[in-house]
């Protein structure tokens, strides 16, 4: 363990970034707002660096939480300050770390409106995120939790595009709901255990009845966040309506939320309810994998298309964690680290073009590759990566995904796997619609290729796609302990239910 | 050794991309510039290339100049061309010194480079596997990929996107090298979509061309249908033997013979339907019947491409992928039996289709299903040498041809409709000699290549004494009549006769420069010699010790060595006697009374009509699936997602709670930050709750 409470220290930088900006940036001449963009940058580049010492700093072969932090913070109630990280978390932790800079990078030009409000939303954005993924304690998690709606609601409804209102309310709409639930579910657990503390409810049994409901409590919360057919309407429109760095965390770092959060409470504390619902998640997701990939044949608007391919995506993650085997659950992980810079990477594909003509629909762009043959490239290979072509990041997610559920029922797996021809399909029709073709638009023939600071973002996400496609081993180490971990903590759970319910049977 | 065989070809491609994408060395800056103000007109002119339509009007456009004088390579392009075929040049020299030592001094070997996935159970790696089989097509990809990159400098020597085109010929031989090298399942699925991914760049080249897009998509997508079988034959192989790597599957196949697999709402015995869907992927990347429709649509591609990828390598990788699974193979018979059939009807199909097309290289390419077809029953039948005897003799024949054609379309200013040649062969000569050389080896007249290969096949399939065999057996003969009927068609239509194109075009027809006729030369050596020159080792007595363990052919199914020793005399003579009279219908059909072919498709219009549109399989599959998803995804968009979803749920609430608000509520403008408070406050008052009630 860190001497020196690491996890704190980098959930809480990007603050400090909020209030050197606030101090010493006022007034909103270029100088300013120049030196609010090197402020973000560094911040969250620093911030980077930090969650690369927290990757360090973990011992992938300790299953527990690590680096761990607990202060007393509401003791009358049992709440605790209390952060920590395992296999599980710690590279979601990254991953936002990683994120971060690229946005700043990729707003620099196409902000120009309000510029110091927005750099604070996303540094403060940040801190929540990455608290969020650090909370041991339900309190906190909550807080952090519920938090980032608040920065996020800000970027879209301020910096997004026409109907950036209808999609922020619909935003809300759709997360309320599951809020509240999943506060009664909080406040519930509260009453059994008579903590708030995550490790310690992880270890009470609940009752099964109570497991069910508060199952489904937590589901409405994390479904919407994931998001799952039927409730993923909010994200095409939030996607469509928030700038592009809105996009890129949306997809990269919100939606992962959803399925941290079923893996860190619905499985582990809930076992019996995990098992009796499964088939329910199984549904929903392979409806999710099928319905969203057609719709987003149909699309005409990229981003669209890619924010309808995200649920796509995000419907394996959910099969593969309700497999509850090694390679699903791993395979679910991994294929929500590679979306988020998968996904990331392809909303920044479309902000480029979108910098430059102003339009997201499809049919306004086309023979691309003759003037902006870098981008092409680029946009080429993060498609591929998101077809799951092997030597990518996607491949390895999907496979392993598929490897686990299959082992668990192979309809689940067959009609989950039909997204293999259909998500290719997609995605190289939107490949060649916009690039490919002649190039005969005035408009599209004047746009020029990449510039230097947009090679600068890509080529690190090039570089993490290509790594986690050759060499998955260095994540996949970092979360197998604690994968072993869940499904025995489950698998235990389970039995022990299983043979009290029979011992009682018995005895009546 | 093997690393260099094998990554010599990436560094190629990732030395040419960088020349594509950057513009590598440029001798003056003038150059550069000269380069990229020709773009346009260079790309019109590659548009024309492969679309006779068009070709007419390709001089009216006002870049008239620039087929009178070929821009000067720029050093770029050079230095592309000479990196990418010297680095594959190399490796196939190397590749045949593999040759003789891995296969015929039997020392196979295998070499661990790192791990890959490793997730419970699983352990994946990315290893070298070199053995009999591998040492095979390494020659026959490394050897057919060179000829076609030296080929490429001429064939190309005009299109302005040369170093893009030797990198993706390059990435290509990369990712087969991949595939034929694997160890396990996953490291072949890589190579397997590696090359789909290099297929669809290829097929794409002349990327301004609406039919090259979409053919690009088609061939992609189609094989991704395969691949969504072959995926789950990795699992079902996974959950049945506990492994994907290839030694630890075939130790443990024997001893699950019984197996049953619960897949989908079904128990089936577990080999055969894993080996079911590895086949499937087997069928969807060689083209078989039902999942062919890319392959004559590939052709879309320039024609070094087609020769490299759609005739000699890739749409082999299934018979490869069966002959080195053999060890399951030989124990799922159901599953070899349907192989089987699957492989006659495809030899059948795509020789009736071959012999009604007009455009010389989608004749070349339906014989090429067709040949793969003849492949796969002799792995049906168990005859896996002879599959990969056909395989290996094939590669050089068929390239031969397609380089051929690609010769003839080059001399005729790139006329594809054999309907507009005729009559050129006094200006071609050595064009028009290699070309009856691959014929001569494709219907498989004596002492040329096909001959030993096809026969054996046939043979095999005869003696293996099965139905399906006998049945694959009267398929193959069919379809051998119908390959040297349609072979000779193309011949006389192309060489023969009276010149059916313009005056200009037959003045102007020339042979192809020196980089194109060696790779011709070295090609037909192939067509010449692979068959007597190997057919001992392959098929011949030596083959057991040629083999080695790469291949199992179990005792009571090893229809090679049924073929070698009890065999009607008829059945061995039966192929040649069959593609001699379809040589001498073509040549009365084309050459004695040329209307004869014109009143056939009149008297059977039908029939014709028919084979002509492929059997209505594109028509099929387009009212089946692609109509349908299309139709369903808007459907299931605006009236799922939109009236429905929408409509109940967030919409249908804020109109109700509007109803409800009224006027009162003039909330619209801040709606985002009301939310937002709203949401903090609800945190704050739940802390404080918390801590004055507990």
């Amino acid at each position: 363990m860190a001497s020196w409470p690491l996890l704190s220290f980098t959930t809480f930088l990007p603050l400090v970034g909020v209030a050197l900006i606030l101090l010493f940036c006022r007034g909103t001449s270029p100088d300013v707002v120049r030196n609010v963009r090197y402020i973000a940058l560094w911040t969250t580049l620093v911030t980077f660096v930090l969650t690369l010492f927290i990757w360090i700093n973990f011992d992938p072969r300790n299953p527990g939480y690590q680096l761990v932090e607990k202060a007393p913070w509401i003791p009358d109630f049992g709440i605790t300050y209390h952060m920590g990280v395992d296999g599980i978390s710690v590279l979601f932790v990254v991953l936002s770390g990683f994120l971060m800079p690229m946005c700043v990078l990729a707003s620099w030009e196409s902000v120009q409106m309000r510029v110091k409000e927005y750099m604070i939303a996303f540094l403060a954005l940040e801190t929540l995120m990455i608290g969020m993924f650090c909370a041991l304690d339900f309190v906190l998690f909550y807080m952090f939790f519920e938090g980032v709606l608040i920065p996020m609601f800000l970027i879209i409804g301020i910096w997004g595009g026409g109907r950036r209102v209808y999609a922020a309310f619909k935003f809300f709409l759709y997360t309320l709901l599951g809020s509240v639930l999943m506060l009664l579910a909080i406040l519930a657990m509260y009453y059994v255990a008579g903590t708030t503390d995550i490790p310690t409810i992880t270890a009470t049994q609940f009752p099964r009845n109570m497991q069910l409901w508060l199952w489904l409590a937590f589901f409405a919360s994390f479904a919407v966040k994931v998001p799952m057919w039927p409730v993923h309407t909010w994200l095409p429109d939030a996607h469509v309506e928030a700038p592009t760095a809105g996009s890129v965390i949306l997809a990269g770092v919100l939606l992962k939320m959803g399925g941290y959060g079923f893996l860190r409470f619905n499985i582990p504390i809930l076992p019996e309810a995990t098992e009796y619902f499964t088939p329910l998640i199984y549904t929903l997701s392979v409806i999710a994998v099928i319905y969203t990939s057609l719709v987003a044949l149909a699309q005409e608007d990229m981003k669209k298309l890619i924010a309808y391919s995200s649920v796509a995506h995000m419907g394996f993650v959910t099969i593969g964690m309700f497999a509850l085997n090694q390679q699903g659950i791993e395979g679910s992980v991994f294929q929500m680290l590679s979306h988020g810079v998968v996904s990331g990477a392809l909303f920044l594909c479309v902000g480029v073009v979108y910098d430059r003509l102003h339009t997201r629909e499809i049919a306004r762009y086309g023979g691309l590759v003759k003037n902006m043959p870098k981008y092409a490239v680029i946009f080429l290979f993060m498609t591929m990566a998101s077809v799951g072509l092997p030597g990518t990041a996607g491949f390895v997610g999907e496979f392993l995904v598929l490897l686990g559920v299959f082992r668990d029922n192979t309809w689940v797996a067959a009609l989950a796997a039909t997204g293999m021809v259909l998500g290719a399909a997609y995605a190289l029709w939107l490949y060649r619609r916009v690039v490919y073709g002649k190039l005969v638009k005035p408009d599209v023939k004047a746009m020029f290729d990449l510039n230097a600071r947009e090679v600068a973002i890509f080529v690190p996400l090039v570089a993490v796609v290509l790594w986690m496609g050759v060499y998955p081993s260095s994540f996949l180490n970092v979360t197998s302990a604690s994968v072993e971990h869940l499904i025995q903590t489950y698998q235990t759970k389970l039995a022990a239910s299983h043979a009290a319910s029979g011992v009682s049977v018995a005895a009546r | 050794m093997e690393v260099l065989v094998v990554f010599l070809p990436l560094l190629a491609f990732l030395i040419a991309g960088s020349i594509a994408l950057f513009g590598g060395p440029k001798a003056t800056p003038s150059a550069a510039g000269h380069g990229h103000g020709h773009d346009h007109g260079h790309d019109h002119h590659a548009h024309g290339h492969d679309d006779h339509a068009h070709h007419d009007d390709a001089h009216d456009d006002g870049h008239d100049d620039h087929h009178a004088v070929a821009p000067p390579p720029t050093s770029g392009d050079r230095a592309a061309q000479f990196v990418t075929s010297g680095a594959v040049l190399l490796s196939a020299f190397l590749s045949w010194l593999l040759f003789f030592d891995v296969a015929v001094g039997g020392h196979p070997r295998t070499i661990e480079l790192a791990t890959w996935i490793r997730s419970g159970g699983l352990d994946v790696s990315w290893a070298l596997r070199v053995d009999q089989l591998t040492a095979v097509m390494l020659v026959v990809v490394n050897t057919v990929s060179a000829c076609v990159h030296v080929y490429s400098v001429g064939y190309m020597a005009e299109d302005p996107q040369k170093p893009r085109f030797m990198g993706y010929l390059s990435l290509f031989t990369f990712a087969m090298l991949m595939l034929v090298t694997a160890d396990n399942l996953v490291q072949m699925f890589f190579g397997w979509e590696g090359v789909g991914l290099a297929s669809y760049l290829l097929i794409n080249f002349w990327y301004e061309k609406p039919s090259a897009n979409a053919a690009a998509i088609k061939a992609f997508l189609v094989n991704r249908v395969g691949d969504f079988g072959f995926a789950l034959g990795i699992f079902a192989i996974f959950v049945l033997t506990g492994s994907v790597q290839f030694d630890a599957i075939f130790a443990k196949a024997p001893t699950i013979t019984g197996v049953t697999f619960h897949f989908l709402s079904w128990d089936f015995n577990g080999l055969t339907i894993a080996c079911l869907l590895l086949f499937m992927g087997a069928m969807g990347k060689s083209a078989q019947l039902g999942l062919h429709t890319w392959l004559p649509d590939a052709m879309e591609g320039p024609t070094p491409v087609s020769a490299l990828i759609h005739a000699a390598t890739m749409v082999t990788a299934g018979v490869f992928m069966l002959c080195r699974l053999s060890p399951v193979f030989e124990y799922a018979p159901s599953a070899l039996e349907i192989v089987a059939v699957v492989g006659g009807l495809t030899a059948f199909v795509a020789a009736t289709i071959g012999f009604t097309q007009f455009d010389i290289k989608r004749v070349i390419a339906y014989s090429t299903m067709s040949q793969l077809g003849y492949m796969f029953f002799a792995v049906g039948v168990s005859a896996y040498g002879a599959a990969m005897f056909h395989l290996f003799t094939h590669a050089f024949f068929k390239a031969l041809l397609f380089l051929g054609a690609g010769s003839v379309i080059h001399a005729l200013h790139h006329e594809q409709d054999m309907r507009k040649m005729g009559g050129v062969w006094r200006k071609i000569p050595f064009t028009y000699a290699v070309m009856w050389i691959g014929n001569l080896a494709l219907a498989g007249l004596p002492f040329f290549a096909g001959f030993y290969s096809k026969d054996m096949i046939l043979e095999a399939a005869y003696a293996s004494g099965s139905p399906v065999g006998r049945f694959a057996f009267a398929l193959g003969i069919a379809a051998a009549l119908l390959t040297a009927f349609y072979s000779w068609r193309l011949l006389f239509m192309t060489f023969h006769g009276k010149p059916r194109m313009e005056k200009s075009v037959y003045d102007h027809a020339h042979e192809s420069p020196i980089t194109m006729l060696i790779p011709l030369g070295v090609l037909a050596l192939g067509a010449l010699f692979a068959g007597i020159g190997f057919h001992q080792w392959f098929i011949g007595h030596d083959r057991a010790e040629f083999w080695g363990k790469a291949i199992l052919a179990l005792h009571e199914h090893d229809s090679i060595e049924a073929a070698h020793h009890h065999l009607p005399g008829w059945v061995g003579i039966a192929p040649l006697v069959v593609g001699l009279i379809g040589i001498a219908a073509a040549y009365i059909a084309y050459i004695q009374i040329p209307s004869l072919p014109a009143t056939f498709a009149r008297l059977f219009k039908g029939l014709h009509q028919f084979l002509y549109n492929k059997w209505y399989f594109d028509e099929l599959y387009d009212a089946l699936f692609v109509r349908p998803a299309k139709a369903l995804g808007y459907g299931l968009w605006k009236s799922g997602d939109g009236a429905l979803i929408d409509g109940v749920g967030p919409d249908g609430v804020a109109a109700a709670t509007r109803d409800i608000a009224g006027r009162a509520s003039r909330l619209q403008s801040g709606y985002v930050y009301h939310y937002a408070f709203a949401m903090v406050i609800g945190v704050v008052l739940l802390i404080a709750w918390l801590s004055v009630f507990g």
